[in-house]
């Protein structure tokens, strides 16, 4: 017996070891640099910016701040974008779950929201752009029932309330939301519930908001921080979707990050601390809505009504969240539209004629773009894979579930908003002689890689059929040939997901690329969010189509090859454990 | 299309400058990223092109580093100052001018000056007061070197706008018989301010003035009747002038869309290319105001840490070239006036030039009117600046 023990031990304490050095990597990899890039742009944000003789630390880039004309605009276009497109988002969400649930399979729900995940921002941003603008495909299909012969004067896109942009983030935050609720609902006894509830007399909807929401809700919290976060800091599609005088705060930081005068540079720091401020108040706000919410709820659910009406706004939800839907397919197939138009005036319909001309010149440069694209998402995802799975069986050899801490540091990069740490770490880099270097962009994307590709794993990995290890481990089977025989090759399809996932989301970076890459690491995203400024949408759409074709045909692949690999092990099948 | 050989010739017999063999010889084998503004996919080819011929030639290619606005490499290289980099920077040439030209120049944050070594900067005016040797008024001094002529010009379609306005004050009017048919570039993008700056032009009362530097007395002076103007017009504007494009290029994807009636553009020859491309209909064709418009020189810069500012200096070099300066003023391949100086060329070079096709919509040289001045570059500044004030809530 005291023999059989020992390699146990052994194992665990291997895993202890695993699991710090896992944790060092992320810590120095992660937490380091942005508390750096941060600091830095704090002191350019209080007045030391030693590059530019200031030194004196003092609140005139603040002053500065408030002094630029719109500032105000732009902070209170920010929370209304923000805010209005996260809880717009999580209602539409959480109303499509509702009437939707049961009657759809995971796997087809997972099918149908892949497009959409995969599609990256910019390229759904300049798709919707086309679609929504007076003279885009919407008013082109009304002009002659209308009798316009001009396109109408609205401005249904850069509108000053932000309602365009709103609109955009929401094509791509409510398919997000939709995925990570039914994954959280797989993990509740919905069926159940709502049977209980209904004999009980409850409507369908009221179930779902008085029993099962507050158990999804602790579950979907952190996502719901993070589009929150995200829509309060946008910057490409609040570039193109967003109103432009004044734009949100992200964009005329940005704007005043990369002015000729570089007195700039010290307000747009202290712009950058006041979006930092931005989203810590509205996680704050979230959580007091959390807590009110508890309590508010509490006393909701003892008043027992029965709420029969709640049925109607189901259906509004599922109704809108089709529109949106619709409107995502619109955007992305006028963008392969546009990449094969050679002619296309107000107010045609279709192109006036076609052309594969912008596919085939080379002067359009995709092709180098595409490989930058490429080879910066395959090093990301790669080296977060490896970290993830070294992450989670160091987890499983030290026999140790994940501490609250350690969650909120994988979060961390998509809380913390890109532009306050990023300008900072960029003057940091440089310092280092690593700006603009390939390795310098492949890390930053693997920051925001990591997190999905963690978040991705976590769940399959830990619903592993632990009976399955144990077994190859009584077979005499080490820790790594059970890590590589038999977990690996069980969790393919995960895998493959979170492969898909890691790509998607690298393909999409665009301020790190920007940033890090000094300008000389040209991808598909950067490219297309410069092109989206230039007058030729027929270019434009080629590199927005590869932007989005490019996760698209990952994601395709993560479906493929397990269903070829495991055609003869059905419950191995993409879809069947969920 | 190909050098004439004879170009060549002259090139070959050229009188061997000092130097220029040592870096020749020290660009080869160089990378120089150049950072460019990237909306234009013609002169996105153009540079493609040049870089294939440097490389052919001098064994220097060329990357073009694409950018959305110049002021993003101005940041780069101050930043990069700022974290220490004083050599070995990322940047080697910029396509720069004006505001951007003067910020860099005064943080001594260029390389040079450099003109006048480069053997073809014979066949360029650069006595003082010559258009080359001026940037926004302010003296060059052989820290950029020139390679394209921009005109300020408007575009319209013929097909929906009978007659265009034909002075700036004729826009108020214009506008209101037309109400939201008309917009310009957002100010702080370099076209909407250059807009501003053509109408000043026009209303000022004293336009010596503007050619000094600004003082605060000249400007609410020179500028009360281009507010008047700009309060009448901008009722009228596009959205109620509440939302402006971004920059000229989006303007023109507008024009094409049918959204306004005219666009404007710091190339003469860019509606005609527009229409080869199918960007604009065959009926779209360019106006002047009476009275001429702003005319600038576009510059390239090498940075102070450049690492590669040898090869730069070739590839300043060889966009003097009149067999390259011919092929870029070629409407079917960029369409941009030449910087050289017709009095300094050979036959050979003028044959290159005479030789070159026209198209229905490319005004000839006395369409476009004269050329104005362009203000010194601090009213540039004071006018985006006081605009945004006025205009930005």
């Amino acid at each position: 017996m005291g023999t059989a023990l020992h390699p146990v031990n052994a194992a665990a304490k291997d895993g202890r070891l695993l699991r710090a050095a896992v944790l060092v990597t992320v810590a120095a990899g992660l937490v380091l640099p942005i508390a750096a890039g941060f600091l830095q742009t704090a002191r350019a944000g209080v007045g030391v910016m030693p590059a530019i003789g200031a030194a004196d630390v003092s609140l005139a880039p603040f002053v500065a701040l408030l002094d630029i004309p719109g500032f105000s605009t732009a902070l209170r276009l920010t929370l209304l974008t923000g805010f209005g497109a996260t809880a717009l988002s999580v209602m539409l969400a959480v109303g499509v779950c509702a009437a939707m649930h049961g009657r759809m399979s995971p796997r087809d729900s997972g099918r149908l929201l892949t497009p959409f995940l995969a599609a990256p921002h910019a390229a759904m941003a300049i798709g919707l752009a086309f679609l929504l603008s007076p003279s885009g495909w919407i008013a082109r299909a009304l002009a002659p029932l209308a009798g316009w012969d001009r396109p109408p004067m609205v401005a249904t896109v850069n509108d000053p309330a932000g309602l365009a942009l709103i609109f955009g983030l929401m094509v791509k935050e409510v398919p997000f939301l939709l995925l990570v609720i039914l994954s959280a609902l797989s993990q509740i006894p919905v069926r159940r519930h709502l049977a209980a509830g209904r004999s009980l007399g409850y409507g369908r909807g009221i179930v779902w908001i008085k029993v099962i929401m507050p158990q999804v809700w602790p579950l979907i919290r952190l996502p719901v921080m993070v589009v929150l976060a995200y829509s309060l800091s946008v910057v490409d599609m609040a570039l193109i979707l967003g109103p432009s005088n004044p734009p949100t705060l992200a964009v005329l930081l940005l704007r005043l990050f990369s002015s000729p005068d570089i007195g700039l540079m010290m307000p747009a720091s202290a712009g950058a601390l006041v979006q930092a401020a931005l989203v810590a108040m509205a996680f704050g706000l979230l959580l007091a809505l959390d807590r009110a919410g508890r309590a508010i709820g509490r006393w909701w659910v003892r008043r027992g009504g029965r709420g029969l009406s709640a049925e109607p706004g189901l259906w509004i939800a599922t109704a809108l969240s089709g529109i949106l839907f619709a409107a995502g397919a619109l955007a992305m197939l006028s963008l392969l539209v546009w990449s094969l138009a050679w002619r296309w005036p107000w107010p045609g319909l279709a192109p006036e004629s076609w052309s594969l001309n912008t596919w085939t010149t080379p002067g359009s440069g995709w092709a180098g773009a595409l490989g930058n694209t490429l080879i910066l998402a395959a090093a990301a995802t790669a080296l977060c894979l490896v970290l993830a799975i070294a992450w989670l069986e160091g987890e499983d050899r030290a026999r140790r579930g994940r501490a609250g801490w350690a969650e909120a540091l994988i979060y961390l990069p998509l809380l913390v908003p890109q532009i306050g740490f990023l300008f900072g770490l960029n003057v940091l880099f440089l310092r280092l002689g690593l700006s603009g270097s390939y390795l310098a962009v492949i890390w930053a994307h693997a920051l925001f890689v990591f997190p999905y590709v963690m978040i991705a794993l976590s769940d399959p990995w830990r619903a592993l059929d632990r009976q399955l290890p144990r077994a190859a481990a009584s077979l005499g089977a080490g820790p790594w040939r059970r890590l590589f025989a038999v977990k690996l090759p069980i969790l393919l399809t995960p895998l493959l997901t979170a492969t898909a996932i890691g790509v998607s989301v690298s393909v999409a970076q665009y301020l790190p690329t920007l940033f890090m890459g000094a300008g000389r690491v040209a991808t598909l995203t950067t490219e297309a969010v410069t092109l989206s400024s230039s007058s030729d949408r027929r270019i434009t759409g080629v590199y927005a189509t590869l932007q989005a074709g490019l996760p698209f045909a990952v994601y395709g692949a993560a479906f493929l090859i397990p269903a070829l690999l495991h055609r003869n092990r059905r419950d191995l099948l993409p879809g069947a454990a969920a | 299309m190909r050098l004439p050989l004879i170009l060549m010739a002259t090139l070959a017999a050229a009188p061997a400058f000092a130097g220029w063999n040592d870096t020749l010889e020290a660009a080869r084998g160089q990378t120089v990223y150049w950072n460019a503004w990237g909306g234009d996919d013609r002169t996105n080819a153009f540079i493609a092109w040049v870089g294939e011929e440097t490389e052919e030639r001098y064994g220097v290619s060329i990357e073009h580093v694409r950018l959305s606005d110049t002021a993003e490499a101005v940041t780069r290289v101050i930043s990069e100052r700022a974290a220490g980099r004083d050599a070995d920077g990322s940047v080697d040439l910029i396509w720069i001018n004006g505001p951007n030209f003067l910020a860099m120049k005064r943080q001594d944050l260029l390389f040079g000056p450099f003109v006048a070594d480069l053997p073809n900067a014979r066949y360029v005016d650069l006595s003082p007061g010559a258009p080359a040797a001026l940037d926004f008024t302010v003296p060059v001094e052989g820290m950029e070197s020139p390679w394209r002529l921009a005109k300020f010009v408007f575009t319209y379609d013929s097909a929906r706008v009978a007659s265009p306005p034909r002075t700036m004050a004729g826009f108020v009017d214009w506008a209101a018989e037309n109400p939201g048919r008309f917009t310009h570039p957002d100010p702080s993008n370099f076209m909407g301010a250059t807009f501003l700056k053509q109408a000043l032009l026009e209303l000022a009362s004293d336009r010596e003035v503007l050619l000094e530097p600004v003082t605060d007395a000249a400007f609410a002076d020179q500028t009360a009747p281009l507010w008047a103007w700009y309060d009448a017009l901008r009722p009228n504007l596009w959205r109620g002038g509440e939302a402006f494009p971004e920059n000229e290029s989006v303007q023109q994807q507008m024009l094409n869309d049918g959204e306004v009636d005219i666009s404007m553009s710091f190339d003469p020859a860019s509606a005609a290319a527009a229409i080869a491309q199918g960007l604009l209909p065959e009926t779209a064709r360019v106006f002047v105001p009476e009275g001429g418009t702003i005319g600038n020189v576009s510059f390239v810069a090498i940075p102070y840490n450049a690492a590669n500012a040898e090869g730069a200096q070739v590839v300043a070099n060889h966009l003097l070239d009149p067999a390259v300066q011919a092929r870029m003023q070629n409407i079917e391949v960029l369409g941009s006036f030449s910087v050289l100086d017709p009095a300094r060329l050979d036959d050979a070079a003028h044959a290159a030039f005479d030789a070159l096709p026209t198209a229905p919509a490319l005004p000839t040289l006395d369409d476009l009117g004269p050329t104005l001045p362009e203000p010194h570059a601090s009213w540039m500044t004071r006018l985006t600046e006081e605009w945004a004030r006025r205009y930005t809530r």
